[in-house]
């Protein structure tokens, strides 16, 4: 060990002993922890529904298929996937990809990547948001550097509620998992919105009945 | 020592161009609406505001607790955990890190806590290229301004002068000013700057401590990319960023981007729990720089809940009007005329102030901080230190005597409608009263109040 990690070590020990110290010396009433009545929060009947109208107004396109053989035919209409070259799905019985993502050492060789075709765990209807854990992944960083992000999700796993979301994914052991609503987006200049700020210029879902 | 913030000289310029004053109170009140439409889209909104108040009251009362046990988790996840006592100790936590890497460039994702440490000039200082990698951040970035909104920092610049600074520095099309074709090309210069770097930094929204993982949100997708090509991730955070147990994530996930932007969440919700994997690292920065010393006060320790959705500021009359920069502070509006004194009081005296107590911001905190109580309050506490300047001292001096005393507070109130009707406007409209600078005298009442209730009582 060098004497300058010694040295940061020393002050970091300090430092959390400050801190902690600091608190405990002034003891706060502790109030209960709350916990969310399921009875008190907003349920959908028709949750499909619910999503399909949040997908679109984040700026997402649904695309509810039978089975996974129909995606390619959706897709097919989409010209900036007609004419992109550089693939990769994680849905292969969806889409076959062009690059196999599982032979890519360095993320950064997936730069110039066009369409990711990933993976969704469950819908939420409440804000068109899907869950994606990162062990389908493998590269992290294929949700967010393809121009073109298509999410496969089955039509039978929705939620309504951020609530619900989290009870499904209670005792998470992943490293790491993401909601996504909709293509990345800003509106950083004078309040105007623009699709495809960093990440994916469009997104879309396609919601598969029998999967 | 700090130089002296007096709000209203601070904000004279910007006031004094009505077309951008009007354009950005126009502005702000479009995401203000957005935000009403989203919270009145879930009958639950009260509901979901009471309990996460009540999350944060519990959590910041208990915090050593959590913040040890998020630490435990964390690093069982494989995270390096570091304390910081303030902003220059976390920005030497930060440095060291970079260094021990032998890093070079950095991107960087929003974090308002970093703007508050003053991270970037330091790191630059020390000869680190640091890329600030959210649009409206890299905005001001190579405006070389700060932010003037904490969730919009752009929000005070205009298109064609957006257009400029991309013309000089990314070498747009002059005279450009297409939101479309200026986000385009920021998204082609900074997927250079992405590839290029070496460490990414991000802030935190929040920190669970059952799991000792992190979420961030953002809508541009900026801090997982910064965060999933590079091997070192560094997150801080402020320690109040804790919540006990992941379900809490339910409460505020449903609140953030509705009161921040009137979205019903944001784009990407990410969670990191540990390193990406066995070859990569994550560290996590906590920091107190005075939020122990907050906790401490009965009066302001709720500003502690601050999720830092901004929504206190769209709503705000006089954010709105006088734009970020007169606050002279990172978190400008109500949260930052509470936070802004509990650092340095008289630096920041005039902040209080800078309100009309109109309560629109508690009304919207989604974390039910009593914002305006806690700005009256902190008058109340500048006026028995004195702290304010003379002339307000002088006319509450003034006022107080004449309320103590009916029969004089008769007599004035009479010569005062008797001036009103024949002063001409030379002896009110001139140069020592600023008051007037704007505004009209009003027309005398034809009755007070006093022969109006004389009048009615008997009836
Ligand atoms: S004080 Fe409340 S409304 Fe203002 S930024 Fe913080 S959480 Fe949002």
């Amino acid at each position: 060990m060098t004497m300058e990690t010694t040295k940061s070590t020393q002050s970091d020990t300090s430092a959390r002993q400050a801190i902690l110290d600091r608190i405990q010396t002034k003891r706060v009433d502790i109030p209960p922890l709350p916990d969310v009545d399921p009875e008190r929060v907003i349920q959908f009947d028709q949750p499909i529904d619910k999503f399909v109208e949040m997908l679109a107004m984040v700026g997402g396109q649904a695309h509810q298929v039978d089975s996974q053989a129909d995606v390619r035919g959706v897709l097919d209409e989409i010209d900036v996937f007609k004419t992109a070259t550089r693939v990769v799905s994680l849905a292969p019985d969806a889409v076959a990809g062009t690059i196999d993502a599982t032979q890519v050492d360095d993320p950064h060789e997936l730069a110039t990547l066009d369409w990711t075709i990933a993976r969704g765990e469950f819908m939420i209807a409440e804000n068109g948001s899907i869950w994606v854990d990162g062990d389908t992944l493998p590269h992290r960083v294929l949700l967010f550097i393809a121009q073109y992000l298509a999410i496969v999700v089955p039509r039978s796993q929705i939620v309504s509620n951020m609530h619900q979301a989290y009870e499904r994914i209670e005792g998470f052991g992943g490293r790491f998992g993401v909601f996504v609503s909709g293509p990345s987006k800003t509106a950083d200049i004078e309040q105007s919105l623009v699709l495809g700020a960093h990440g994916c210029r469009k997104l879309q879902v396609f919601i598969v009945g029998d999967m | 020592m700090l130089p002296i913030v007096q709000h209203p000289a601070a904000a004279k310029e910007f006031v004094n161009d009505p077309n951008r004053s009007r354009w950005h109170d126009q502005a702000l009140w479009f995401v203000r609406s957005k935000r009403d439409k989203q919270a009145g889209s879930l009958p639950e909104w009260e509901y979901l505001r009471e309990t996460a108040s009540g999350i944060k009251t519990h959590t910041i009362a208990n915090m050593a607790h959590y913040l040890q046990e998020f630490e435990r988790n964390a690093t069982a996840r494989g995270a390096v955990v570091h304390w910081a006592r303030d902003a220059e100790h976390h920005n030497e936590i930060v440095l060291r890190i970079l260094r021990d890497h032998k890093t070079k460039r950095i991107v960087k994702s929003k974090s308002m806590l970093t703007e508050e440490c003053g991270l970037n000039h330091y790191l630059e200082d020390n000869g680190i290229d640091v890329v600030d990698t959210d649009l409206g951040e890299r905005i001001v970035q190579l405006r070389n301004e700060p932010p003037s909104h904490i969730v919009l920092p752009a929000i005070h610049i205009k298109k064609e002068e957006v257009g400029q600074t991309f013309h000089t520095h990314l070498g747009t099309d002059e005279g450009a000013s297409d939101p479309k074709y200026l986000t385009e090309a920021a998204r082609g210069h900074l997927r250079d700057k992405f590839l290029a770097g070496e460490i990414g930094i991000t802030g935190v929204n929040f920190a669970i401590a059952e799991t000792g993982g992190l979420v961030v949100c953002t809508n541009e997708g900026n801090a997982d990319l910064g965060t999933s090509l590079p091997r070192v991730h560094i997150a801080c955070m402020g320690i109040e960023k804790l919540l006990p147990r992941q379900r809490d994530l339910g409460v505020f996930t449903r609140l953030l981007a509705r009161s921040a932007t009137g979205q019903p969440i944001t784009t990407y919700t990410s969670h990191f729990i540990g390193p990406r994997d066995e070859n990569s690292e994550l560290h996590i920065v906590l920091v107190d720089n005075g939020r122990t010393r907050l906790r401490e006060s009965e009066t302001f320790r709720a500003a502690m809940h601050c999720i830092r959705c901004g929504a206190c500021m769209n709503t705000c009359p006089v954010y709105r009007r006088s734009g970020g920069h007169s606050y002279r502070a990172t978190v400008p509006g109500p949260i930052g005329s509470v936070l802004s004194p509990t650092r340095d009081q008289n630096s920041y005296k005039s902040l209080p102030y800078a309100c009309s107590l109109c309560g629109s911001c508690s009304d919207v905190c989604p974390v039910k901080i009593p914002l305006h109580h806690q700005l009256l309050a902190w008058r109340g506490e500048l006026v028995g230190k004195k702290l304010l300047p003379a002339s307000k001292r002088w006319a509450m001096t003034m006022a107080s005597y004449l309320f103590r005393f009916p029969r004089l507070f008769r007599l004035v109130g009479k010569v005062g409608r008797f001036a009103l009707r024949i002063l001409p406007r030379w002896a009110t409209h001139h140069r020592f009263n600023a008051w007037t600078i704007a505004r009209e005298l009003p027309d005398p009442p034809k009755e007070t109040f006093r022969d109006w209730h004389r009048r009615h009582r008997t009836k």
